[in-house]
């Protein structure tokens, strides 16, 4: 089954270029006979380019010239040149780009509503075209960040029309939130007016905060810096690591940031890709992760962030592993699920791990954690042969935990300091199609939401009563 | 007669693969330790049952594998393959790409009817390649959305299909601590259809298997594989061939009616659990010697008991005093009632052993006459390499407990109306949740008046 990632804006390709990369390397370490198979084929096509890039698609066989499934997708051309450019050029052809030059000057309303109305037919068109080339669509990844204009506003716009034209299809969205020192004036109305959309529209959102993929960046630094463990880590298993199937690959400023995205989403995807004792597929997750429909944000947490060369101590390194998952400073986004409530919570495990493993940690870790009362033993779990590149084993964590709300909170306070002021409330207004509506609107989506969360932390520690069962009659 | 099994989801596919292994190796195996007559004997009527002979001279599995994804068969069909020893036909499996999500609506309601015909024209396939149809085994989880939702429709199209044939399910009770979060809703959903469809339920449950595995097999690393080979033991320990007690000199020609018909007198108790004795890692078998006394004295404590395994069990617990017919809330909490029995002892000197004490009428209802309720297989063929093993089928209130668990959970969950959107959205209403629980309420209120 396919799973088709769209990065749409600035944020959204510099994490997918990672992305693309990241998943080269993954297959290249996993098929060593140059097979095109079932694990291959969920992100890339594999094209006959002996007669050019048009050629037919191969489905089996040996490998020729493999195609990322995806769309890019942004309103200046900067990021996605740099691409093309690259030495990812090859995997991605000229038919999955949409690019336009003058950017969204961070403005919602300018990629929702303009850039959406002008490039909606085009989209439409590319998307199908990707589509036929899948045996089988399951889901569709948008990774895009909240503050700005394109990523936020046209990110949306076609979360909102892959409902629209492929209704069954599960709709999975990684979104970058904004800090609170965010230099973007207006990223709080951008992330509201997003919001809106994914409270309506996304099957599971995965929220990231830039803040916390920058202390895990600083925490390996140390780490490696600091000499202290006198073990060395291996380069390759950094979970901000750049080292890619493309070697030659200069490091940016995000960059370690944006593989730790990255890694997020192939390790999302991994039970469905490669073969284990107990699978987890992507339409497990939405299905055992959202207990009620607007309460789908999961706050994510990969572990180990990086291994040792040394092989000793294979299971306390393991039991590490698993209680480093629910620590606040793997999380993520700025949160602490521990001292929240739990709704849900699944645990796939890659690589040398059994289901004792999983057993035994549960069992430890569970008294610590709370669960809400009609889901006290609700884990999903996963068990995946094979792990990460670098690593004997990695663990994601998702959970559907109320330590989301501060976030909310926070976006929505920030969201009310500027609109009471009407603070570049024009900007937006003038824009065909925008009112004060969608304004009000979003901000009573995000305080409903908010709402949800605060009823469900009312229930956390209270008494717990048991329904009475059904009685039959003897 | 042949069964044909049927496969369904990860968890039927994976123990269906270990299930055949275990039945190959055993018969491939030299320690029969009883005639070659005898040992003849077992090996074509294992063969009969359970594979196909094809001109390769490599047995053929009767078997149809099912799953909605593609990677667990892919798998399985090359395991087999590459063993050397057997194989699944090439055909007789039927998958899709996507899964069913753990989504039991999705299984039942459209993946269902969705691909019933071609799973039904395999069915048919296996079917025919018998000389004799003696019915249907099927495996499958009870907590994911394939083995569950998809199984129970198939289930249910097996008996519209075949309404005199013999329909076994068995089922893998998930660990207590979840392994899927709505899990609960699938098992209810699940055992309240096969209720209705199936002649029985024979139960496993992974929490007690696991036992098994860390404290009598002494695994340390604990993987499904293990696991799934301790329950393809104890599946092959009751399915190789064994004599019946006035069934003459030849092995039982009707295994599934053998099984079913002592087991199950009533249609409103199916529930059957499964015991195994003794079990320990295969390094421990050359130097551990038992007697059937002794076996026999731990299976009959295990069932009064409800012990999952024969470490730990609860001494204390005593049948109620003979002669005294006792209403139910009377009799000694923690005492296991059954309705039948049924032992089935492998090995040395089992024309010698005394069950009497199984007879004890003071363990039955009183429905039955107790030589009705208990009966007995017996065969001097070692199975596994086990000098002498014993196994229990039990038509009982062992599985009273964990069902009630299941369907409190569940009710707990219901109540709060948790996940219930995902279900509505395939067709499964909230009307549909209540006829299951109640058919479950009613199942778990007749064995606890029992």
């Amino acid at each position: 089954a396919v799973s088709l990632p769209f990065a749409v804006g600035q944020c959204g390709n510099q994490v997918g270029c990672r992305f693309w990369d990241l998943a080269l390397r993954e297959h290249a370490a996993v098929n060593k006979k140059g097979i095109y198979d079932e694990a291959l084929s969920s992100f890339f096509r594999n094209v006959d380019t002996r007669s050019g890039d048009n050629g037919p698609d191969i489905y089996k066989g040996k490998i020729c010239s493999l195609k990322a499934r995806a769309l890019l997708i942004d309103m200046e051309e900067g990021v996605v040149n740099e691409i093309l450019q690259g030495p990812l050029r090859d995997v991605f052809d000229s038919k999955q780009l949409i690019t336009d030059v003058s950017g969204s000057g961070n403005n919602w309303a300018v990629g929702h509503k303009i850039y959406g109305c002008q490039y909606r037919e085009n989209i439409v068109e590319k998307l199908r075209k990707t589509a036929e080339h899948c045996d089988c669509l399951q889901c569709f990844f948008i990774i895009h960040s909240m503050g700005g204009g394109t990523g936020s506003g046209l990110g949306t716009f076609v979360l909102n029309l892959l409902e629209e034209e492929f209704p069954e299809v599960y709709r999975f969205v990684t979104s970058v939130y904004p800090s609170g020192e965010d230099d973007v004036i207006t990223s709080p109305y951008n992330s509201v007016l997003a919001m809106k959309e994914l409270n309506e529209h996304a099957d599971c959102v995965l929220p990231i905060e830039n803040e916390s993929l920058f202390e895990i960046v600083n925490k390996i630094h140390q780490m490696i810096n600091s000499g202290k463990l006198g073990s060395t880590v291996k380069q390759n298993s950094l979970v901000t690591s750049n080292a890619g199937h493309a070697k030659t690959l200069q490091e940016k400023p995000f960059d370690a940031m944006n593989n730790i995205v990255a890694n997020l989403l192939l390790n999302l995807t991994s039970s469905a890709r490669f073969e284990g004792s107990l699978n987890m597929d992507l339409n497990e997750i939405s299905m055992n992760l959202v207990p009620f429909p607007r309460l789908h944000y999961l706050v994510s947490s990969l572990t180990p962030l990086y291994t040792l060369a040394d092989v000793n101590v294979f299971s306390r390194r393991l039991d590490q592993m698993f209680s480093d998952a629910f620590s606040r400073d793997h999380q993520l986004i700025q949160a602490d699920p521990k001292h929240s409530l739990y709704l849900a919570c699944a645990l796939l495990v890659r690589g040398n791990v059994q289901v004792s493993d999983l057993r035994r940690n549960i069992e430890r870790l569970k008294p610590s954690l709370h669960f809400v009362s009609w889901n006290q033993e609700g884990w999903k779990t996963g068990l995946c042969s094979v792990p990460p590149v670098g690593h004997s084993h990695s663990l994601l964590a998702l959970a559907n935990n109320t330590c989301v709300k501060p976030t909310f909170i926070e976006l929505k306070d920030r969201f009310m300091k500027l609109y009471k002021k009407k603070a570049h409330l024009h900007h937006y207004l003038q824009i065909d199609g925008m009112e004060q509506s969608c304004f009000s609107e979003a901000i009573s989506s995000l305080s409903d939401l908010i709402e949800e969360y605060n009823e469900l932390d009312a229930t956390k520690g209270g008494p717990r009563i048991d329904p009475s069962r059904l009685k039959i009659a003897v | 007669m042949s069964i044909v099994t049927v496969q369904l989801g990860q968890c039927g596919n994976q123990i269906g693969h270990e299930v055949f292994s275990a039945l190959c190796s055993d018969i491939r195996g030299t320690h029969g330790l009883c005639s070659q007559k005898e040992n003849e004997s077992y090996q074509d009527s294992c063969k009969e049952r359970f594979f196909c002979q094809e001109e390769s001279g490599v047995p053929v599995a009767r078997a149809v594998l099912v799953d909605m994804e593609p990677k667990v068969i892919s798998q399985t069909l090359s395991m087999a393959a590459s063993s050397g020893h057997w194989r699944y036909n090439s055909h007789s499996h039927f998958c899709q790409k996507q899964g069913s999500g753990n989504n039991w609506a999705n299984g039942y309601s459209v993946h269902g009817p969705r691909h019933k015909e071609a799973i039904l024209n395999l069915v048919q396939k296996e079917a025919e390649k018998c000389d004799r149809l003696g019915g249907f085994f099927t495996i499958m989880s009870v907590a994911g959305g394939t083995g569950s939702g998809l199984g129970a429709f198939v289930t249910q199209c097996l008996r519209d299909a075949f309404p005199s044939s013999f329909i076994l399910n068995h089922v893998i009770w998930p660990y207590g601590t979840g392994e899927v979060i709505v899990q609960n809703y699938n098992s209810v959903l699940t055992l309240a259809h096969l209720y209705h469809s199936a002649d029985a339920l024979l139960v496993h449950e992974n929490d007690a298997i696991h036992k098994i595995c860390a404290q009598l097999m002494k695994i340390k690393q604990i993987s499904f594989p293990d696991v799934n080979q301790v329950i393809a033991h104890q599946l092959g320990s009751v399915f190789q061939p064994a004599h019946s007690a006035g069934g003459g000199s030849g092995y039982s020609r009707n295994p599934l009616g053998d099984l079913l018909e002592p087991l199950v007198p009533h249609p409103e108790f199916r529930l059957l659990g499964l015991r195994n004795i003794p079990q320990m890692p295969e390094s421990s078998l050359p130097f551990s010697t038992f007697s059937w006394p002794g076996l026999l004295r731990h299976l009959r404590q295990m069932l009064i008991a409800k012990a999952q395994m024969e470490e730990g069990i609860d001494w204390q617990v005593r049948p109620p005093p003979p002669g005294s017919s006792m209403p139910s809330t009377n009799k000694p909490l923690h005492f296991n009632t059954s309705i039948a029995n049924l032992v089935i002892l492998r090995g040395k000197d089992v024309h010698s052993v005394d069950l009497g004490s199984f007879r004890d009428p003071s363990l039955y209802t009183s429905w039955l006459n107790p030589q009705d309720a208990f009966n007995a297989w017996k065969t001097p063929r070692a199975f596994n390499k086990y000098e002498k093993s014993a196994s229990l089928v039990s038509n009982s209130q062992f599985l009273l407990k964990p069902l009630d668990s299941i369907v409190g959970k569940a009710w707990n969950m219901f109540a709060s109306k948790a996940y219930l959107h995902q279900y509505t959205k395939f067709g499964i209403q909230e009307e549909d949740f209540l006829d299951c629980f109640t058919t479950l309420e009613q199942v778990i209120s007749s064995y606890t008046n029992l």
